[in-house]
């Protein structure tokens, strides 16, 4: 039996939970299955998927999860401790207990793809599949096949939402499961939002998360998109996510890559009205025998459009990271900015890097700049700090955390920026810690 | 204080030095200064743990341990801070960040508390203003981007905060106009205290004229082949060193 027929199989044993579902549901399922029965998993010899093997995906016998039962304290444990609308979701089924949405403005939606579907499923057919179709690859059409459940937010027109919006997506260990969430997000005209997808779950779980985002910003909107990818270091995650950019919209999108066993994230912005604005912010961190794999796109679509990516890497043991950030121009679309930069950092010998940037303009007033860089921590600098009375090991996390700087700089929820610091960096005694310095810095200077 | 006793190193096969002896005591400034490839960076560095240099033979202690059995960092924990000749720029790592991390690892290492940080900072400005150093140094990272006098100065600023036992400055007047150069020795002058030693490994005499030593060693070919006082620091700098060397073959 082939990899491919094992999913089809699956999904024949799910179809009695989806008989009473409307028609175009059933037809975009339908599509999916279709779709990734005829491509099959991808291989090596694609071209978009040379540098990763994802048999161990097609290989697996994922079953599908039907309940979200999960501890209020283990649940607890695992959340990033901030203040935030919150939705949780169990190997991708939604659990109402673990999430909070008090308070939450009457000019915001967020809500369970399957309640969102369940009061009024037309709203959600139209934007549903328009960024990421069946066509985008055989993740996207096997996420459309099983598609169930995920998260949809609506931002008003105008509505500046103040807490982040936290989609958290907890993974169980025991017998392999398999989830296939949609995430769809429309910001509105001159809407600011701070989306966050949190992955994590229990160390031991051996899961498979492919989940599809379409994110459509409408003219003006801001939003900030914090994807902290925790996953358990046996899971697989494989994320599509598609923006769409109307004019003078800003999206940044922070991919902060720590777990997972194999782990490809595909990361698109259409930039298709002037003055938009996006910008790509990635770390990656990789250790033992992880595969984090980045595939990211700017499409220029429109004249007087902006993008700034900055991706950096850090690998140990025998982990394999792969870049490929391409920056494409539409034929005159000028006065474009474009500037892209990838920097990787490797702390064994046995890690491994592909770094491929790839520019392709067809328009001739532009600026546009692609750099990429791979090297190994300064040992020059190591000594040095030793010399200081700083051990070996610390010497090494401050160095290293120097070089994710520029990325963690910019994160400004610290309880994003602790869980990335501390995944890089080893837990710093507090005589490393910067917090307070500044405030007495600044008592000083009264 | 520092003891050296018939120090053989070698680097890459070559032996650099062939049986150096030295003793410093606390509360002395010492000179060491010789021709090029005499062998000067080579002690410090060796005495500082620099890898890829090989001791064959001979012992270095420090208040009776043995130097060369620590690691790079105890070294630096138990008072022996070396000021580099050429500054490592380290990207990324903020100047306040090196200090408050070195000074409390240091602190730890003795068995102190970590200094609050209020007292630090208070710390940290005084001995900015002594080095004429700007606030704004503190936020930029080590030695990146600095001038040759700015590395020099942030140099001592690290020996003025960390408060070392023994202070060994290798070149440190190389590259400064006279008057980096005068804030660099007014820097290592205060220093100077009864439970402190300072090692200064200098080509030129110019800089013995800022920083009066008590003793002058002169190191040819591997060996101190004499020692003398402040005034021969100055017989070096009007003879060159081919008169000492000749009256020593």
């Amino acid at each position: 039996m082939s990899d491919t027929q094992t999913f089809l199989d699956t999904l024949k044993a799910r179809s009695s939970n989806y008989t009473a579902e409307p028609t175009w549901i059933a037809a975009r399922r339908q599509a999916g299955a279709a779709r990734f029965e005829a491509l099959g998993f991808p291989t090596r010899r694609d071209e978009e998927w040379k540098y990763t093997d994802v048999r161990s995906i097609a290989q697996g016998n994922f079953a599908l999860a039907d309940n979200a039962e999960f501890s209020q304290a283990s649940a607890a444990a695992l959340t990033l401790p901030i203040d935030a609308y919150r939705l949780t979701f169990v190997d991708g089924v939604f659990s109402s207990a673990l999430s909070d949405l008090d308070s939450l403005p009457s000019s915001v939606q967020v809500l369970p793809l399957s309640k969102a579907l369940a009061e009024n499923h037309e709203a959600v057919g139209g934007p549903l599949g328009r960024l990421t179709g069946v066509d985008f690859s055989p993740f996207a059409a096997l996420n459309t096949a099983f598609m169930e459940e995920g998260a949809v937010v609506r931002i008003a027109p105008g509505a500046v939402v103040e807490k982040p919006i936290l989609l958290q997506f907890l993974s169980r260990a025991g017998q392999p499961v398999m989830c296939h969430p949609r995430v769809l997000v429309e910001a509105g005209s001159r809407s600011e939002a701070t989306l966050i997808e949190h992955y994590t779950g229990e160390s031991e779980a051996t899961n498979f998360t492919n989940v599809v985002g379409e994110l459509m910003l409408d003219r003006g909107a801001i939003l900030a998109h914090y994807k902290l990818q925790e996953a358990p270091l046996g899971d697989m995650h494989v994320a599509s996510i598609h923006v769409e950019q109307g004019r003078d919209t800003r999206y940044t999108s922070y991919n902060l890559s720590l777990g997972g066993a194999l782990v490809r994230n595909d990361l698109i912005s259409d930039l298709n009205g002037q003055g938009a604005e996006t910008n790509f912010l990635g770390l990656f961190f990789g250790q033992g025998r992880q595969h984090v794999d980045n595939h990211t796109k700017v499409n220029h679509n429109a004249p007087l459009t902006f993008s700034n990516e900055n991706y950096k890497g850090i690998l140990d043991d025998r982990a394999h990271g792969v870049f490929n950030g391409k920056v494409y121009v539409k034929r005159d679309s000028q006065k474009i900015e474009g500037f892209q930069s990838n920097q990787n950092l490797l702390l064994s010998d046995r890690a491994h890097i592909d770094a491929k940037p790839e520019l392709e303009i067809y328009a001739d007033d532009v600026k546009c700049s692609h750099g990429t860089t791979t090297g190994q921590l300064d040992e020059e600098a190591i000594y040095a700090l030793r010399t200081r009375g700083i051990d070996e090991a610390t010497a090494r996390g401050l160095l290293t955390l120097a070089f994710a700087g520029e990325v963690l700089d910019k994160v400004s929820l610290d309880a994003i920026a602790e869980r990335v610091e501390l995944a890089v960096a080893g837990k710093l005694p507090e005589r490393f810690n910067l917090a307070g310095l500044v405030e007495a810095a600044a008592a000083i200077n009264d | 204080m520092l003891q050296v006793n018939d120090l053989h190193v070698t680097v890459e096969g070559n032996e650099i030095l062939k049986g150096l002896t030295l003793t410093i005591n606390a509360g002395e400034v010492h000179a060491i200064m010789g021709p090029n490839g005499a062998g000067k960076s080579t002690l410090s560095a060796v005495i500082a743990g620099k890898d890829g240099y090989e001791v064959t033979q001979g012992t270095v202690t420090f208040e009776g341990k043995d130097v060369l059995e620590m690691e790079i960092e105890e070294r630096a924990q138990a008072g022996l801070l070396l000021g580099f000749q050429y500054p490592v720029e380290i990207p990324g790592v903020k100047n306040i960040y090196l200090l408050k991390s070195a000074l409390n690892a240091q602190r730890v290492a003795r068995g102190e508390g970590e200094m609050p940080a209020p007292e630090f900072m208070k710390l940290v400005k005084e001995k900015l203003g002594y080095m004429k150093m700007d606030a704004s140094f503190l936020q930029r990272a080590v030695n990146e981007g600095f001038s040759g006098g700015e590395k020099k100065r942030n140099e001592i600023l690290q020996m003025l905060v960390l408060q070392p036992k023994l202070a060994m400055l290798d070149e440190i007047d190389s590259g400064l106009d006279i008057d980096a150069m005068k804030v660099v020795a007014d820097g290592v002058n205060s220093l100077r205290a009864e439970d402190r030693a300072i090692l200064l490994v200098t080509h030129y005499q110019r800089l013995l004229d800022y920083i009066i030593p008590d003793k002058v060693h002169v190191l040819v070919d591997g060996r101190i082949v004499k020692t003398g006082d402040a005034e021969l620091a100055k017989q070096l700098e009007a003879n060159g060193y081919e008169g000492i060397e000749e009256s020593v073959a």
